[in-house]
């Protein structure tokens, strides 16, 4: 065990695992968190909290894991390279551990120009691959980066990292994931999938390179609303590639049953992913839709969840 | 080379308005190849000052002169009657002239009209691209001479983030490319994809405070 995690003791003991995501508020309404995570528990074996996402200021994703954590809900704290160089990402993530943070997620982060704070100096210190391969180090050998000044403790991280197959330079994805894995990923949770058979193909690509065996890969979802929302996505969200046969479907429904479809979908996907070899898991991304995700689950199967 | 823009005219008048014999100074290096800060540039800078002061009812002595290039010593001397007579000093050289400016003529309030862009190319007449951000760790050798940390939006190191849009174009603009995936074309056309495999460790940012240096063979020079 690396960390002993909830999400690790699933993943080790060979279950189909779930992870699924839950927002920040904008502010320091505990109360939104706890209703968010009150739809949430049960429902799968660990809680994205993400890191100011769109890079739009929200509660920080450490104090949020910090109360999922609290509640007896086990978060996976994201943590962009946008924000913070590399003496805070190491005292942050120190600081995680100590709340009882056990899995984290390293991105790279939306652009600051996508956000709120349009005019902010971004960092970018380090790079999502570095900050694995620190996170590692801490765990591994309880060394900080530089002159590897000794740490006291432990920092037990079970760590992620993200993929997405299907954006440009497509060719190279698989060989970037092979060197998030050697930098040190434990677990990967990759863009929203929407083509299963395209991934089905990516997939022997990333068996044939034994990238399976050496981490746990989380196949990501996300729930259409509507018909615009695949149009959204598939207009402005990178990677993202919905197959014709599923944009008529939910266009071929009346617009209040949209959503009904789009949660089929989904479910039908889960199925599918079950049986590709090499998907240790799903990662559920129902933004703002946290209300919807028992529905999910109970549909696909996915409950209950193993305890371990 | 170094790439600048001209600041608003009100933010310049701004600066001088209390000033009654102004030196405007070009230089004749960077500033008027990039056509910011040569001496047609510096002129008519002077002539719309003018106006402004003319408009306060105000009449003001503008002078111009346009140094062959103001980071070095030996050309500011060149103006050193003229800073005299004079009771500051505009500079439209990027903003080390200014500083070098500043520092050579210690007492006379000295003020930019430019904004200094960045380290670029001239895609065309009047038309930059930035290329370099002086990181002093040049990454060209194995990103296929295309610089990650500038051309990346995010800096990146060791590959794309997630957010290459589907033509290509990097996720901050579609008139942007990303850059890694262009790094990643060119060095496939090249047959060196195994230069972007390994890992890069952390960088180390040259960011120690102002930096100086001596060219490798002048070190004697400044032995003490
Ligand atoms: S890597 Fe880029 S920023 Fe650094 S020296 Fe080379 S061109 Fe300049
Ligand atoms: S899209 Fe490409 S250029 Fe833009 S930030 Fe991401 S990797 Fe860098």
């Amino acid at each position: 065990m690396k960390a002993d995690s909830n999400l690790e003791k699933v993943l080790n003991e060979g279950h189909f695992a779930v992870t699924v995501e839950l927002g920040p508020p904008r502010g320091t309404d505990i109360s939104v968190i706890e209703k968010k995570a009150g739809f949430l528990r049960g429902m799968a074996d660990a809680v994205n909290i993400t890191d100011c996402q769109t890079a739009v200021v929200r509660m920080s994703s450490i104090a949020t894991a910090a109360i999922l954590a609290r509640m007896g809900i086990e978060p996976v704290m994201q943590m962009t390279c946008r924000d913070r160089n590399r003496i805070a990402m190491q005292s942050d993530i120190m600081g995680a551990s100590a709340l009882g943070i056990k899995n984290m997620l390293s991105i790279s982060g939306d652009h600051q120009s996508f956000g709120s704070q349009k005019n902010a100096k971004k960092v970018f210190d380090l790079d999502s691959i570095q900050l694995i391969g620190m996170v590692k180090r801490l765990r591994d050998e309880k060394k900080m980066l530089g002159d590897g000044d000794l740490i006291q403790g432990d920092v037990p991280m079970f760590i992620g990292a993200a993929a997405n197959p299907f954006a440009p330079p497509e060719e190279f994805r698989a060989l970037h994931l092979k060197k998030k894995i050697d930098a040190g990923a434990d677990f990967i949770q990759t863009q929203g999938i929407f083509n299963i058979e395209k991934f089905r193909e990516w997939m022997e690509t990333v068996r044939d390179m034994g990238l399976d065996k050496r981490c746990s890969i989380l196949a990501g979802l996300i729930p259409l609303k509507s018909a615009g929302m695949a149009k959204y996505l598939t207009d402005n969200v990178p990677g993202i590639n919905i197959p014709d046969s599923v944009i008529k479907r939910i266009n071929g429904v009346p617009k209040e049953r949209a959503a009904e479809e789009g949660i089929a979908i989904i479910c039908e996907s889960i199925e599918q992913l079950r049986d590709i070899k090499g998907i240790a898991g799903v990662h559920i991304m129902a933004i703002e839709w946290e209300h919807k995700i028992a529905e999910i689950a109970e549909r696909a199967k996915l409950l209950p969840r193993p305890l371990v | 080379m170094i790439k600048a823009k001209r600041k608003p005219l009100d933010e310049i008048f701004n600066m001088v308005k209390d000033y009654s014999r102004i030196l405007c100074v070009g230089c004749g290096a960077c500033t008027s190849v990039c056509l910011a800060g040569g001496q047609r540039e510096t002129e008519i800078l002077t002539q719309e000052l003018s106006e402004c002061f003319s408009q306060k009812g105000q009449r003001v002595e503008f002078s111009v002169f346009v140094t062959e290039r103001q980071c070095n010593a030996e050309y500011l001397a060149d103006i050193e009657d003229m800073v005299k007579e004079h009771d500051c000093i505009i500079s439209t050289a990027c903003g080390v002239g200014v500083q070098y400016l500043a520092e050579k003529y210690e007492s006379k309030p000295v003020f930019p009209a430019l904004n200094t862009m960045f380290i670029g190319l001239d895609r065309d007449i009047a038309f930059f691209e930035e290329r370099c951000r002086t990181c002093g760790n040049c990454k060209l050798g194995y990103t296929g001479g295309i610089c990650p940390v500038t051309c990346c939006a995010k800096s990146l190191l060791n590959g794309p983030c997630s957010g290459t849009n589907a033509d290509g174009s990097c996720e901050v603009s579609r008139d942007v490319p990303c850059a890694w995936n262009k790094i990643y074309e060119r060095l496939k056309a090249q047959n060196r994809l195994e230069n972007i495999l390994p890992i890069q460790p952390p960088m180390d940012w040259i960011d120690k405070g102002p930096a100086s240096f001596i060219q490798s063979g002048y070190e004697k020079r400044y032995r003490k």
